[in-house]
């Protein structure tokens, strides 16, 4: 019977008060979903070769819009096509998945060498979490776009990857920070002290006891993260450097701005993906409110 | 370094940092009267940090590129082929050129060189518009970035907090408080995008606001309203797309601090006192509220200034940003060097300050110096 309430009790705190069926979360993951389920359908449904130089006629409008020069768009081209010729809807379909994969990449190999180093850093002490304190302190300091514009100018085109890897040499500091000031405080607490008296060893402390109560605050580092890298990606892409042969939204903007679209009024080829761009800023925004809502009960309250 | 370290690490020991990123201790009251001066111990550790910060960053800028295949001796001797035609001797005058850049020194020299140079802000001649100095190039963007980054920051700063302010305040109108979280999804956005829509609407569409520049063709600079007028006119739409993308990261903030205070005993107390709700407000919460906001700050100028640099590129605005994005075309790369060490070189005085000025604001903050 005392298994049939618990049951129901705990039914009812899952619906009502699992700070995880956060709205603000559900919508943000909903908005990220969608560019990936672009990318996905693009695949599958639309003929991506139309993505080469050429493949289309030149500064084609959406359908339903007419182009200065008095051309309707094409069913063939339902999104209208740029000033070289590449289908719109082919672009994106390639592009922002890439964009996002950008973000996301760089993000996780900061946050991995981030949970090494504030691990590190907080449970050797010493000599190694002066030096890493100090180094992460330095980092957060210089602007990542700037020493990556040394970079690629000296280096020429880069291949995605590496793009995310060089960005992920500046994703590292924030999360090694919080994650350093969390086990600091941690190491104080009673179920940490409780653990090491009875001899747990310390990797046992470190990835049962002390990780769990970091998850919110990874994620929300982790999203924020996301968002950095891919302003870093999109702000490279935007000055003329980042991959030059493969097609991202930054890129996109580039060719257009370059092209002199916003005076020819070709809204449609800078305006698709920085519409895009903005869907996923906000998707996560979105997301990060929500984590943030979960880890800070104060914040919840307050939105009802 | 070494001496101000340790006594950090103990202080980190004893009480465990939350999560906030400032690296200060608060207490609760000032044994002795605000002291309004700086502890010499932590002066020197932000002192230090400024200056690895600096060589950190400047050694980067100087690995990179030689590091790279790419020769500079080559793409100036291929401009010159360009412009000419064909050049002839061509060995001798990669050798020249070689040497005038001092591309023939051992490593180690040239590293010496190098860091003695940038010191007296010497980045050697722009490859593009050849015999100019890099310094020169600088200095003439500098104001331009400086001014327009000032005021857009200011106008940030003050809307932000007050917005945020208000979204807690449980006296502002309802629509305040619905409405400004709405407005602010839109905030996530970088400055580019907006700069975009901005440019598009108000510029290429309405007319109202000129596409490009920073003072139009016909007015001569110099000191009168003429000039005056146009640099508004030019700034306004770049100030304006930084601006409303920017605000929201300090109304989140705000509100966050806000939250905090509203619960506070000197607050109840306020208004149990029977304060005006408004003097409340500014004289007691926001007074509070604002000051891990300044330590926000540090953290945050770094995406600004790299946000400024974009929106100039865009805009076309004669600043640093345009300087650099001219520069990445034509693969100059004293200029890129240059103008990538100077804004960093501003971003970390910027946050050095930030640091210093944070005692003297809050006279609660003790430094680990005396702890």
């Amino acid at each position: 019977m005392t298994g049939v309430t618990t049951r129901a009790a705990r039914r009812r705190m899952r619906r009502f008060d699992n700070p995880w069926t956060n709205p603000k979360l559900f919508c943000g993951a909903g908005l990220l979903l969608a560019i990936v389920a672009l990318g996905l359908l693009g695949r599958l449904l639309w003929d991506l070769d139309l993505v080469f130089t050429g493949s289309a006629p030149l500064k084609l409008p959406p359908i339903g819009f007419e182009n200065l020069r008095g051309q309707p768009g094409v069913p063939a081209h339902p999104i209208g096509t740029d000033g070289s010729g590449r289908d719109m809807l082919a672009l994106i379909a390639i592009g922002a998945p890439n964009t996002l994969f950008v973000g996301f990449l760089a993000s996780l190999i900061g946050m991995g060498a981030g949970i090494v180093l504030g691990f590190t850093a907080g449970f050797v002490g010493g000599r190694t979490d002066d030096t890493i304190r100090v180094l992460s302190d330095v980092m957060i300091t210089i602007p990542p776009l700037l020493i990556l514009v040394v970079f690629q100018s000296a280096f020429g085109d880069v291949s995605l990857t590496i793009m995310a890897l060089l960005i992920a040499g500046f994703a590292w500091q924030s999360p090694t920070r919080l994650i350093r000031a969390q086990v600091l405080s941690m190491k104080q607490s009673g179920y940490v002290m409780m653990a090491r008296l009875s001899g747990a060893p310390t990797h046992h402390i470190m990835f049962r006891e002390m990780l769990p109560n970091l998850v919110p605050y990874l994620f929300g580092s982790f999203i924020a993260n996301v968002t950095t890298s891919i302003v870093t990606a999109v702000g490279l892409e935007v000055l003329g450097l980042g991959p030059q042969r493969i097609p991202t939204l930054g890129r996109t903007i580039y060719d257009a701005i370059s092209a002199g679209a916003l005076i020819q009024n070709l809204w449609w080829w800078w305006g698709i993906p920085t519409v895009l761009l903005a869907v996923m800023f906000i998707g996560l925004l979105l997301v990060n409110l929500g984590l943030d809502e979960i880890s800070n009960p104060r914040l919840r309250r307050l939105g009802r | 370094m070494s001496r101000a370290a340790p006594r950090d690490r103990r202080r980190d020991r004893r009480e465990p940092p939350a999560t906030d990123a400032s690296d200060q201790e608060p207490v609760d009251i000032p044994r002795k009267a605000a002291r309004l001066r700086i502890p010499p111990g932590y002066l020197v550790n932000r002192l230090l940090t400024l200056l690895l910060t600096i060589w950190i960053a400047a050694t980067l800028i100087w690995i990179i590129p030689r590091l790279s295949p790419v020769d500079p001796a080559d793409i100036m001797l291929g401009r010159m082929a360009a412009g000419a035609g064909a050049v002839q001797d061509a060995d001798r005058i990669l050798d020249q050129l070689r040497e005038s850049f001092g591309l023939n020194d051992p490593l180690i020299v040239q590293y010496v060189k190098y860091l003695r140079n940038i010191v007296l802000f010497d980045f050697g001649l722009s490859t593009a518009t050849f015999p100019t100095k890099v310094s020169a190039l600088i200095a003439r963007a500098l104001p331009w970035t400086l001014g327009l980054m000032v005021l857009s920051l200011l106008i940030t700063f003050f809307i932000g907090n007050l917005l945020g302010a208000l979204m807690v305040w449980s006296h502002s109108p309802k629509l305040v408080r619905i409405a400004i979280p709405a407005a602010m999804v839109f905030t996530s956005i970088p400055p580019i995008l907006s700069g975009l829509l901005l440019m598009w609407i108000f510029a290429a569409k309405l007319q109202w606001f000129p596409l490009a520049g920073a003072y139009g063709l016909t007015v001569e600079p110099g000191w009168d309203w003429a000039f005056a007028a146009s640099v508004l006119h030019h700034g306004f739409l770049p100030a304006l797309s930084i601006v409303i993308v920017t605000f929201g990261f300090w109304a989140l903030g705000m509100r966050g601090m806000m939250i905090t205070v509203q619960g506070e005993d000197y607050v109840r107390l306020a208004e149990a006192k029977g304060l005006r709700p408004r003097t409340v407000l500014y004289g007691y919460m926001i007074r509070n509220a604002i000051l891990p906001q300044i330590t926000a700050f540090a953290l945050k100028i770094g995406l600004l200034v790299a946000g400024q640099v974009l929106v100039e590129r865009i805009f076309a605005y004669n600043g640093m940003g345009k300087l650099l994005y001219d520069a990445i075309l034509d693969q100059d790369f004293p200029v890129i060097q240059g103008v990538s060490y100077v804004i960093i070189l501003m971003t970390a005085l910027a946050v050095f300050l930030v640091d210093l000025a944070y005692p003297l604001i809050d006279p609660r903050i003790r430094h680990g110096s005396d702890g």
